[in-house]
């Protein structure tokens, strides 16, 4: 017994669905250690998600879980810590899940700037329904349904979750797995919406269409579009060209929601009850 | 102390929620539920209860079910559009048996149809509104009093049956203020979910046998379990294995078709000699018993069967009540609890339908009733 | 230099691994290779126990294990 998966895995439903290769097991892998780097206790924490591939996560941790539904994670992970705000929450969503029909919550939780740490599993396409294009899809891209390239435009989520009011917003990559779990240890750690975004890969379905190879070809192609935000500062606009920034990128300590209720109750003289 | 006052309909159903026990509401402003979140939002914290209102209709249904998981009594309220949104997390809630209650206002629809006007139409989307075979305990008030009652109770029975409940008024209940005689605090029934006793380790959130409902411990009380929208087993994992799903499927219908005595509740009103017999709910109710009276002055002997569980519909008892007579259906839509009943008693039966977004006149049903003691004279 | 580094070996869980390369392709000393299935078989002589392939490996499927001096 040494893995952290015999400490924190429900071992009797693995191996997982992902496809071989997939980024997803990389991120989980990574919050995990996280979560074990701060000594956690287990039943302190929920992890919620919504639906996709990335958002199966949960069915395979051994904590309090919860798998809502599309788009809707924020919204039940905000009834959790509201309902109990001792409780640790941590949300595992996709970039559909997340920035297209969660994209409403996403904005209102960072807004609130709720604890809750929201990591999104960024693999540029909806997975689970076999390749579409999500509002994190590259322009130009290819996915079953941009058979001719994607004329979107995609949003930058960090930017959009900072520009929001989320207090903690970081970005990193399944191939820079220990800097990735290093951005969740920040992020759980900090008292306020914390958003991660982790770059990952679908071989699968996006890889193999757009043509750029397998898991391990992808892999590199992080390793070679990521920029930690402290070189990218003395680089040029040209220099960074197709390419995106990792690292702390906003960090600014704000009231939390679930404070503020506490000042709430506290002026309309519930203190003393639950 | 029984306390007298007089108080809105949407105000008594945040009294009966507050003397239920709820302690969360996740809410969006629509008219006519809103003076609901506003109450909630003024009372909550006075008692540590947390109230917050949501971005969207959605995301209030979530915010709901996720505190209901930590163990809050939790509510929402809203209207026909917002009702609409609702929908796919009162399905989750159904599958998941988590315990929440659902206020639906209702105004004149569909779509944003006329918010301030009232309206019966969304007394079929109550049962079947969510996708997939799902039950649905749906209570309707018929005034201020009985609100606060079957609010009260709509808490009770969501907590017993680990169930979403819907409590439908319409917007005449939800904005009548009427004298409403308000139990002293802690003389009311509360029932609180069962929480399991076993061992974490022994605890599987969804093992109880067909007719019964798991015990259910709160997020963060030492019993770590998966909740998911998917089908799932006993332990309450994703399943597709027929028997499985079969079983499960059939045990959410059989929590509440077993348990019907507990759950029905409906009343009779001068139905033992009546020849004509007017099946009524919610506002339409008032205006059915005011026909009534008119009509028995005028010597023509109808009764009213008037049902406070709308689902389960309170089958038995109408069969029973409408034998040998002449059924007619007040309501303010098209017909729909009319064609429930015809399916019910196996007879045709007449409507009195209003959609212009008027209540419904008692001069229109004693109408009816003329024509119907005619037809059977 | 630490003369008595803690001993750690790399265990593989077939029955996890899907095979997909990546600890392979990323072992800074080249110490796992591909068996006839795909999966990796580890020397032990090239491998620094860096643990990289545990953090990358998609499946839980390959970690470091410290042995137990006495067993």
């Amino acid at each position: 017994m040494s893995s952290l998966a015999d400490k924190y895995l429900r071992g009797h439903k693995m191996p997982h669905i992902w496809c071989p290769g997939c980024g997803n097991g990389i991120i989980t892998h990574a919050v995990l250690r996280a979560i074990d780097q701060l000594q956690w206790e287990r039943d302190d924490i929920v992890i919620v998600s919504g639906i996709g591939c990335s958002s199966r996560a949960p069915g395979y941790l051994d904590f309090n879980t919860l798998h809502t539904t599309h788009g809707r994670a924020l919204a039940f992970a905000t009834g959790v810590k509201h309902g109990n705000p001792r409780l640790k929450v941590i949300v595992l969503t996709g970039d559909g899940d997340c920035a297209a029909i969660g994209g409403n919550h996403l904005i209102h939780a960072c807004r609130r700037n709720i604890d809750i740490t929201a990591i999104v599993y960024n693999n540029s396409i909806y997975g689970m329904t076999s390749g579409q294009f999500s509002p994190l899809t590259p322009t130009g891209s290819l996915a079953t349904t941009a058979p001719y390239g994607n004329i979107d435009r995609a949003f930058d989520l960090c930017d959009l979750a900072t520009a929001a009011g989320a207090s903690f917003v970081a970005r990193s990559t399944t191939y820079h797995a220990n800097h990735l779990r290093d951005m969740i240890v920040h992020g759980l750690q900090n008292e306020g919406f914390s958003l991660i975004e982790a770059m990952t890969h679908c071989p699968t379905y996006f890889g193999r269409r757009n043509r750029i190879g397998g898991p391990v070809e992808m892999l590199k192609m992080q390793q070679e579009q990521a920029i930690p935000v402290q070189r990218a500062a003395s680089m040029t606009q040209e220099q960074l060209e197709g390419k995106y920034l990792i690292g702390e990128l906003h960090n600014q300590q704000m009231p939390e929601f679930c404070a503020l209720y506490e000042q709430v109750i506290q002026k309309a003289g519930g203190g003393n009850q639950r | 102390m029984a306390e007298k006052r007089l108080m809105q309909g949407n105000e008594a159903c945040v009294a009966g929620a507050l003397a239920a026990g709820m302690d969360f509401f996740a809410g969006y402003p629509i008219t006519p539920s809103t003076e609901i979140a506003e109450l909630a939002a003024e009372y909550l914290p006075q008692r540590g209860g947390r109230f917050i209102q949501m971005e969207d209709e959605i995301a209030s249904m979530g915010a709901v079910i996720g505190a209901s998981l930590t163990g809050r009594k939790a509510m929402t309220a809203t209207s026909g559009p917002g009702f609409s949104l609702k929908q796919e997390n009162i399905g989750y809630a159904a599958i998941t048996e988590v315990p929440c209650v659902i206020v639906n206002v209702q105004r004149a629809g569909p779509s944003t149809g006329i918010p301030t006007a009232p309206a019966q139409g969304d007394v079929m989307q109550a049962r079947w509104g969510t996708h997939g075979d799902h039950p649905s305990i749906t209570l309707s008030p018929s005034s201020v009093e009985e609100t606060f009652g079957l609010t009260l109770r709509a808490f009770n029975l969501a907590e017993k049956y680990r169930t979403p409940v819907i409590l439908l008024l319409d917007e005449i209940v939800g904005h009548m203020r009427e004298a409403v005689i308000l139990p002293a605090e802690g003389t009311v029934e509360v029932i609180d979910r069962v929480k399991p006793v076993c061992s974490p380790a022994e605890y599987r959130p969804y093992d109880a046998a067909m007719g019964e409902t798991a015990p259910m411990p709160d997020f963060g009380s030492g019993y770590p379990y998966h909740v998911t929208g998917l089908t799932h087993d006993r332990e309450g994992f994703t399943t597709s294995k027929p028997a499985e799903v079969d079983f499960i499927i059939r045990r959410l219908h059989s929590k509440i078709e077993m348990h019907l005595a507990d759950i029905l509740q409906w009343e009779e009103i001068a139905t033992e000699d009546a020849d004509i017999l007017l099946v009524a709910y919610g506002a339409t109710a008032r205006s059915a018993k005011a026909a009534l009276k008119m009509a028995r002055k005028q010597g023509v002997k109808v009764g009213l069967f008037r049902p406070l569980t709308i689902w389960p519909f309170p089958e038995a008892a109408l069969t029973q009540v409408a034998k040998g007579k002449q059924v007619i259906v007040p309501e303010m839509n098209l017909g729909q609890i009319a064609l429930e009943v015809e399916r019910i008693i196996k007879a045709e039966v007449s409507g009195v339908n209003q959609v212009d977004g008027e209540p419904l006149n008692p001069a229109k049903i004693l109408q009816a009733i003329m024509v119907g003691s005619e037809v059977s004279r | 230099m630490d003369n008595n580094p803690p001993l750690k070996r790399v265990i593989v869980r077939e029955q996890w691994c899907k095979a997909c390369g990546i600890c392979i392709a990323f072992c800074p000393r080249q110490a796992l290779s591909a068996d006839t299935s795909g999966k990796p078989t580890w020397n032990t002589d090239v491998c620094v126990r860096c643990g990289l392939c545990e953090q990358r490996c998609p499946d839980f499927a390959i970690y470091l294990e410290e042995v137990n001096a006495l067993g």
